[in-house]
């Protein structure tokens, strides 16, 4: 842009530093408190990491992140699979339709809140029991979305030459996939799951209405909610900076793997 | 690419259907359903009592809409106007929020608005003595809770039209003696409708559906649609009412992004124009 004047300058400063405190100031108070003694907001009574190992031995939190991990680990390896075949095979027939382009995108879009109540519907209306199982069916329908237009971006760049003349020389589509095709979209694979992993460790509505009643199928989400509404504790607050930490982790990964979903 | 076609078809598109289905039924008298067809699940979407659901959530997801659009937009602003080299770094700590876990984002506003909170802890500190003010469990609680959740989205989709916006075009305005206000008004804004559009549907959309904020900034007694549906599905058992609220919002849905292509198909028509003039 322009040269601008140093008014101007400083009015866009000052609009900056705003819009940051606005965005940060919420988050820095919740991780210092995760730190204070006392645990409230009332004073800073000293530093203590007494939330984090109280959170530690808190079992209710500790069989919820491990039912997370199933569930994102499973949906995230399944929807990878399944996602990354869904690009390749988009990507190499070019005349797919509208019909399947709306297809894909469509877990995207639609609403969490339906999405859940469909799929509660779907499972109640077939009988079946809801578990960790039905959670991971549903979370693989949108991680597969995002898995997929990961690899799709990154296949819009891919040479098809160099897979014909891979089967030009004898290779079988196997091999050609594994040999030739793979290496190029690996890091875009490998960001698309971390995405995926990430997506599905945070999400609430969806697990939330497919769960079924019990303790049992409770994930770390549904756990926070719960406890939210129960009312402040210390221990949320630890807990909220450990998952802040580990999802932002996963997604700067990501983010250097696949330079691209943000600001390119 | 057959098993994710299936994969998708077998629970996404059977159960969206099956939502659609279910509107057109009668609710059993001991909840479930009971398959005769009607169209009261819809009539009663009109009903005044949740007519004014509607409302009241189309009211608060304009305003959480309108304040992330105009927060969002100046920093995209000043962050397209910051040094090169610093606008991805700017952009990068802007979305780093959004990343981190909805609820947690929204649990951090509790913390700051609660009755013994830093809010009020500020006050006491300024020389307050009265009772706590009262900022959780309210309207302004809950529009706050949405507009932080969402600004970062509002910010990336501005920065976009605003870091490839030709320099040259402001400083032929202001040659031709228009002021900076005229052209901010006349030339850049218009340039930018799209990323504005699209942060706007992005807001609303998700804001008008949501049921996570309401009960917690807005204290459980506060309705918005989702919480309505929400209601109807685990409360009520009144599926198929359910679904008709569901169906709604989605049309709402449908009519706000039909609006979003309109407004993106005119601006682009202004940039071809505008393209024209300065090539001319």
């Amino acid at each position: 842009m322009a040269e601008r004047s140093p008014a101007t300058r400083r009015t866009l400063w000052f609009v900056l530093t705003l819009v940051f405190a606005f965005l940060y100031i919420p988050i820095a108070v919740l991780v210092a408190l995760s730190f204070n003694e006392g645990g409230l907001p009332t004073a800073w009574s000293g530093f203590s990491l007494k939330w984090y190992v109280s959170l530690a031995n808190n079992s209710a939190i500790l069989s919820a992140a491990l039912n997370t991990l199933i569930v994102a680990l499973v949906s995230t390896a399944i929807a990878t699979l399944l996602g990354t075949l869904l690009a390749i095979g988009v990507e190499m027939r070019r005349q797919y339709g509208r019909g399947l382009e709306a297809l894909i995108f469509a877990p995207m879009i639609i609403p969490d809140i339906v999405l859940a109540i469909a799929l509660l519907s779907f499972f109640s209306m077939l009988n079946l029991t809801m578990g960790l199982h039905t959670i991971i069916l549903a979370h693989v329908v949108f991680n597969l979305a995002f898995v997929c237009s990961v690899v799709r971006a990154r296949l819009k760049s891919f040479d098809w030459s160099i897979a014909e003349a891979s089967a030009d020389l004898g290779a079988s589509a196997i091999t050609t996939f594994r040999r030739v095709t793979l290496p190029v979209i690996l890091p875009a694979v490998i960001a698309g799951a971390l995405l995926a992993f990430t997506l599905s460790v945070d999400e609430f509505i969806i697990a939330f209405f497919t769960s079924g009643a019990g303790r049992a199928s409770t994930t770390l989400p549904m756990q926070i909610y719960a406890m939210i509404r129960f009312g402040i504790t210390p221990e949320i607050n630890a807990l909220a900076t450990i998952v802040m930490a580990v999802s932002i982790i996963a997604l700067t990964l990501s983010q250097r793997l696949n330079r691209g979903i943000i600001g390119q | 690419m057959a098993p994710a076609l299936v994969w998708l078809t077998a629970l996404m598109v059977v159960p969206c259907a099956l939502v659609l289905a279910l509107a057109f039924f009668r609710r059993g008298i001991y909840g479930g359903i009971d398959y005769t067809f009607t169209l009261e699940n819809f009539g009663l979407v009109f009903d005044p009592l949740y007519a004014g659901i509607f409302l009241k959530s189309a009211r608060i997801a304009g305003t959480a809409t309108l304040i992330a659009v105009v927060v969002g937009y100046a920093a995209a602003y000043a962050i397209a106007a910051a040094p090169r080299r610093w606008q991805p770094v700017f952009l990068f700590f802007a979305v780093l929020p959004f990343w981190s876990n909805y609820l947690i984002r929204t649990y951090a506003w509790i913390v700051l608005l609660n009755r013994e909170g830093l809010i009020t802890q500020l006050l006491r500190w300024f020389g307050y003595a009265g009772e706590p003010p009262s900022m959780l469990y309210t309207e302004g609680a809950v529009i706050a809770g949405l507009v932080y959740n969402y600004l970062p989205f509002v910010i990336l989709a501005c920065y976009a039209p605003l870091s490839r916006l030709n320099p040259e075009l402001a400083e032929a305005s202001r040659d031709l003696g228009a002021s900076a206000a005229t052209t901010f008004r006349r030339v850049i804004l218009p340039l930018t409708v799209p990323g504005i559009a699209a942060g706007a549907v992005f807001v609303f959309v998700l804001s008008i559906g949501n049921f996570v904020t309401p009960a917690l900034l807005g204290g459980g007694r506060f309705q918005m649609i989702g919480n309505l549906v929400y209601d109807q599905f685990l409360t009520a058992n009144d599926w198929p009412f359910g679904a008709a609220l569901a169906m709604a919002l989605i049309a709402i849905m449908l009519l706000v992004l039909m609006a979003q292509a309109l407004a993106a198909d005119r601006a682009s028509g202004r940039v071809a124009e505008a393209k024209g003039n300065v090539d001319g």
